[in-house]
């Protein structure tokens, strides 16, 4: 059976911390380098933000993380049931945001897509998003002078 | 001489610099505390330049590029200059990536940074 897990968390800022550990620690057993891990860590970090300050607008709502490895390739899911999106493409594009009013940048998915394999976004305007990311890690040098790990 | 310090911010204005240091997880959540923290001490202090410090920075995410954004739109109304220092190699790819530098510089140290606030 392939690992995995299933978490279900509030959606308070202090918990887009919480998650990236979580998704760290998982991968961990693949002995993943230190820049691999910090990949990962800022696209949860990314996904999780999102939910939070645009899916439910800052406002109390449950955030539902799932986890597998299949071989070395990570999935990582990040669901809300908050506002959805009306144009994903659009929210997608660099630099853009919803609200600039927050200081939001417009480069969460940008970063999302730069760190992981692929990012796939599913989005029901009223009904929620699901943003679902691979990376595949790289199996461990077998060069013990590499000095990341 | 204006200061402040918590587990995560410590900030100190020298001459007409806000000098800020970053520790820990620069992510949406510090940005929240740390957004009204750094603008009120740069009012107070009547600095004209903010320096960011990125030596204690564990991790960051976009949130920190709105942050720094925000505090660039505030100092340059000024004609302050927003610098930053010690950006490790990865911190500086996503700053190139977000197109920071097309308005911002980057500098190794403080005594670096001092001199480009003063046109050296």
């Amino acid at each position: 059976m392939d690992p995995f897990f299933h978490l279900e968390f509030d959606s308070a800022s202090e918990n887009e911390a919480f998650a990236r550990a979580v998704v760290c620690a998982f991968a961990a057993r693949l002995d993943p380098t230190l820049q691999e891990l910090e990949d990962i860590r800022t696209a949860i970090s990314e996904a999780v933000t999102n939910a939070i300050i645009h899916g439910y607008d800052q406002q109390p709502g449950t955030i539902w993380m799932r986890g597998c490895l299949h071989d070395r390739l990570l999935t990582v899911s990040i669901e809300d049931h908050g506002v959805g999106m009306e144009d994903v493409p659009k929210a997608m594009e660099a630099l853009y945001t919803s609200r600039p009013d927050l200081e939001r940048s417009g480069l969460g998915f940008t970063l999302m897509q730069s760190f992981m394999d692929s990012v796939e976004v599913t989005s029901v305007p009223g009904g929620g998003t699901i943003v679902t990311m691979r990376k595949r890690i790289l199996p461990p040098s077998q060069d013990l002078t590499d000095g990341e790990r | 001489m204006s200061f402040y310090a918590d587990h995560s911010l410590r900030m100190e204005s020298r001459d007409n610099i806000l000098l800020i240091h970053v520790i820990g997880e620069l992510d949406h959540h510090y940005c929240q505390s740390a957004r009204g923290r750094i603008d009120e001490l740069y009012d107070q202090s009547h600095a004209l330049h903010m320096v960011f410090d990125f030596s204690g920075l564990n991790f960051m995410d976009s949130s920190a590029i709105g942050l720094i954004m925000g505090r660039w739109q505030k100092a340059s109304l000024l004609g302050g200059k927003v610098i930053l220092i010690h950006v490790s190699p990865r911190l500086h790819s996503i700053f190139s990536m977000a197109g920071l530098y097309r308005i911002l510089e980057e500098a190794p140290d403080f005594e670096a940074a001092l001199a480009l606030t003063k046109g050296e």
